[in-house]
């Protein structure tokens, strides 16, 4: 009897191995794909997978190095991927900050202090997280560009109108820093007041500096997600310069201007960092948020 | 030192007045504009800041103000202001407010009789000044020096032209640059007569086209006719009913939602896309879920080995981009150039056209969406499996079940309670999944014969942003009142959710 189940199990285990193993190849295929894509010369597909001959102009297309066109003049590409990143870089650590201030203040009220209209407004901030954004799109682009018309500074197409933008969607941020600052007792910053610090004092020198690993987290989550943002950066900014990574990407595969090699090339020189940033940050996450639960 | 604590005490009552003086200055400077709702929602959150920060009652709230006023006024306010779009005709051709149409009208010009001048602008350090030279008798005018950033409409003397030259002339590309700058210009002639930009390189006589009457009416004075606002169709019209643009926004109330429920050309392709956005978000769920699942249970199975390698690898979807990943795909699906269509000739000489047939369309958006979606799933189903007690299975295995009876019986009645609010909330997403359909096919391809710009890949909400910001139309009020439509939808799916989760959290207890 024994024997046969080993048997039946050897098939299993063959069997599993088989599907993880197709189900990894399905994974890995498109990303191989892009990275021969960008090796290979031309922007159609030639017929062959792997690239007999490799090029770097996508690479040069997209790092915005000119290179030479087909009467030999010097051609600057027309896409700045480069400038995009960086934009995006800047709207987000710009927003992170914002966020992270609006979060902390606001998640101390709700963990700490008694007031009139708690229950309804945590109650309202899940509520808000039910809703997405991408549905008030118009309101958003009427109200900026109105804003727009009196400041131009946050009007459409200003980075800072993102900022802005990005800065109202902090509802599951408050929610979990408000959970670390449950994990910690009150009792340490009832010591400080005692000792005369003020309940600002009490949060900014005493609270503040022990919740750094969870501020650390909200940090990093509301950059990556400013970073993934389309919707709204996509109707808020107009000029190809001022364009974010995710809003001006689509720009390589338009049928009229279709850029398949040099968009391979964008996609794995903006893609990799991004990737990179996001795995360190879920490992960091999970350590930094137990290393929060054993604190309390 | 009682200097010192005088200004203690007297600083934050001080403060709170400067500040409160320089946001009222500055609401009204933004009131004088025209942009009366931008004032008055200035205006509150400047009294809101004024209360929370002077009385003590309010300590807490000092601490909510900043980051609750935030989530309000760019959160809540578009979502209300989302409804109230959807009932105002609000479009390309209603673009402006009442004020700022009427503002325009009044800008306007016509050519009155009198001499035509032919213009110049000519550099004079960092200022210019212009050359007018008349038509007919060569007679040659130069104003006085001018600023083309000016803070209000320049009125300029010119005198007869000197013999001396006169500075670099400013080519054609900045001239239109700086157009509407000079349009603001208005020159007194030697001779009395006033004459405004007419063409690119013309000045000439021009009067005010209107004239406002007090009854709210406007005088053509060219031809003495009356136009009179129209507050139901958002149109100046003349005496006959034609309409004069630009028109203005004015509410039109249930006007669109009637169109959306009751016109046929509407009405099926809005209940065509409903149809396909639950279907679309219910296969997402349902694909994601299944594979996922299945890749936690193997994956939680000690005798594999490898695993380690299988999680990493198939973990990778997650880290990704969406955005980026949801481009390369639209890519490798490419019709005729896609490296999958290359694939699929080479062992099968077969090349679907993944983005002209509706049913291959929708098949590629799932087969995309799964690849994106199924790691968040096998993670977190990794997790559940993780907390179930290793002796059921013991128990099992004694009474001689097999997997599939494990599977079955004991991990999934297990896992799909704490992962129903989950499912829930993964349909949610799916329903309103704008990134992916904009990005990978933009709804196309196009239902045929509708009155309104409507895909059979599209969802909910990319219908809408397609009638707001993709059709030439722009017809914002519209897609407003669609996109009302989804909110109640969603808010339909948020309290099946909450009722889900708590049934999960009484069941813990």
């Amino acid at each position: 009897m024994a024997i046969v189940i080993d048997k039946n199990q050897r098939w299993r285990l063959l069997a599993a191995h088989a599907f993880l193993i197709s189900l990894c190849a399905m994974v890995i295929f498109p990303l191989l794909m892009v990275v021969s894509i960008s090796l290979r010369p031309g922007n159609f597909a030639t017929g062959t997978l792997i690239p007999e001959t490799i090029s770097l102009e996508h690479w040069r297309f997209a790092l915005g190095i000119p290179s030479p066109g087909p009467d030999g003049q010097l051609i600057k590409p027309d896409l700045p991927v480069l400038l995009w990143l960086w934009n995006s870089v800047k709207v987000a650590t710009l927003s992170a900050t914002v966020c992270l201030f609006l979060s902390t203040t606001a998640a101390y009220a709700f963990a700490r202090m008694k007031f009139a209209g708690k229950k309804t407004a945590l109650l309202g901030l899940m509520l808000m997280q039910m809703f997405p954004t991408v549905l008030a799109l118009i309101a958003i682009h009427a109200i900026f560009s109105r804003i727009g018309h009196v400041f131009p500074l946050f009007g459409v197409d200003s980075h800072w109108a993102l900022v802005l933008a990005y800065s109202g969607g902090i509802a599951l941020h408050i929610w979990t820093i408000k959970g670390f600052y449950e994990t910690i007792p009150p009792e340490i910053e009832e010591a400080a007041t005692v000792d005369g610090a003020t309940p600002w004092q009490a949060f900014w020198r005493v609270l503040l500096p022990m919740s750094l690993p969870i501020l650390m987290v909200v940090f990093l989550l509301a950059f990556i997600g400013a970073i993934l943002e389309y919707p709204q950066a996509s109707i808020l900014l107009r000029t190809q310069d001022h364009l974010t990574l995710a809003a001006g990407m689509k720009q390589f595969l338009y049928p009229q201007k279709y850029l398949w090699g040099d968009f391979a090339a964008a996609a794995i020189l903006s893609g990799l960092p991004i990737s990179i940033v996001f795995i360190l940050a879920q490992r960091w996450m999970i350590s930094g948020l137990t290393s929060g639960a054993n604190k309390g | 030192m009682p200097t010192l604590q005088t200004f203690k005490r007297l600083f934050h009552p001080a403060l709170m007045i400067f500040l409160g003086l320089a946001g009222l200055y500055v609401v009204a400077l933004v009131y004088a504009t025209g942009e009366s709702l931008l004032a008055a929602v200035m205006l509150l959150t400047l009294a809101c800041f004024l209360w929370i920060y002077s009385s003590a009652k309010t300590y807490a709230y000092r601490y909510l103000f900043p980051g609750i006023g935030a989530a309000l006024i760019f959160v809540v306010f578009p979502m209300l202001y989302t409804v109230r779009i959807g009932f105002t005709n609000y479009s390309s051709k209603n673009l402006l407010t009442f004020k700022r149409a009427t503002n325009y009208l009044l800008e306007e010009t016509y050519r009155a009789d009198g001499a035509t001048y032919n213009t110049s602008l000519h550099a004079e350090g960092a200022r210019w000044r212009l050359r007018l030279e008349d038509a007919d008798t060569a007679k040659a005018f130069v104003t006085e020096p001018l600023s083309l950033a000016p803070e209000k409409p320049q009125v300029l003397k010119a005198t007869p032209a000197p013999a001396a030259a006169l500075g670099e002339e400013m080519p054609m590309r900045d001239l239109i640059a700086h157009q509407a700058a000079l349009k603001t210009l208005s020159v007194q002639m030697p001779d009395g007569g006033e004459v405004r930009m007419t063409g690119l390189r013309e000045f000439a006589p021009a009067r005010q086209q209107y004239t406002l009457n007090k009854d709210g009416s406007l005088t053509n004075n060219q031809d003495q006719s009356l136009l009179r606002p129209n507050l139901r169709t958002g149109f100046y019209e003349t005496a006959s009913g034609d309409t004069v643009d630009p028109g203005f926004q004015v509410d039109i109330g249930w006007k669109h939602y009637g169109y959306i429920l009751t016109d046929t050309g509407a009405r099926e392709p809005f209940l065509r896309i409903f149809v396909w956005t639950v279907v679309f978000a219910g296969l997402s769920v349902l694909f994601t879920f299944s594979l996922g699942v299945v890749l936690a249970v193997l994956l939680s199975w000690e005798n594999l080995r490898f695993r380690s390698v299988y999680r990493l690898l198939l973990f990778l979807p997650y880290a990704i981009p969406g955005f980026i990943m949801i481009l390369v795909f639209k890519g490798l699906f490419n019709n005729n150039m896609g490296e999958i269509n290359i694939v699929l000739s080479g062992l099968f000489g077969i090349k679907p056209a993944w983005f002209s047939d509706p049913l291959l369309a929708k098949t590629m958006i799932l087969i995309v969406n799964t690849w994106l979606g199924f790691p968040y799933m096998m993670v977190i189903t990794m997790g559940l499996i993780k907390a179930i007690p290793l002796d059921l299975y013991e128990a099992s295995a004694v009474a001689g079940a097999g997997p599939l009876t494990n599977f079955f019986k004991i991990t999934l009645p297990l896992i799909i309670k704490p992962l129903t609010p989950l499912l829930i909330s993964s349909f949610a997403f799916n329903f309103n999944n704008f990134v992916l359909i904009n990005l990978l096919t933009g709804g196309r391809p196009d239902i045929l014969n509708t009155s309104l710009p409507a895909g059979t890949t599209d969802i909910l909400a990319t219908y809408t942003y397609r009638i707001a910001f993709e059709d030439s139309g722009q017809q914002f009020g519209l897609a407003a009142a669609i996109s009302t439509l989804i909110f109640l939808m969603v808010a339909a799916i948020s309290i099946i959710q909450i009722r889900a989760t708590r049934i999960t959290q009484d069941d813990k207890r």
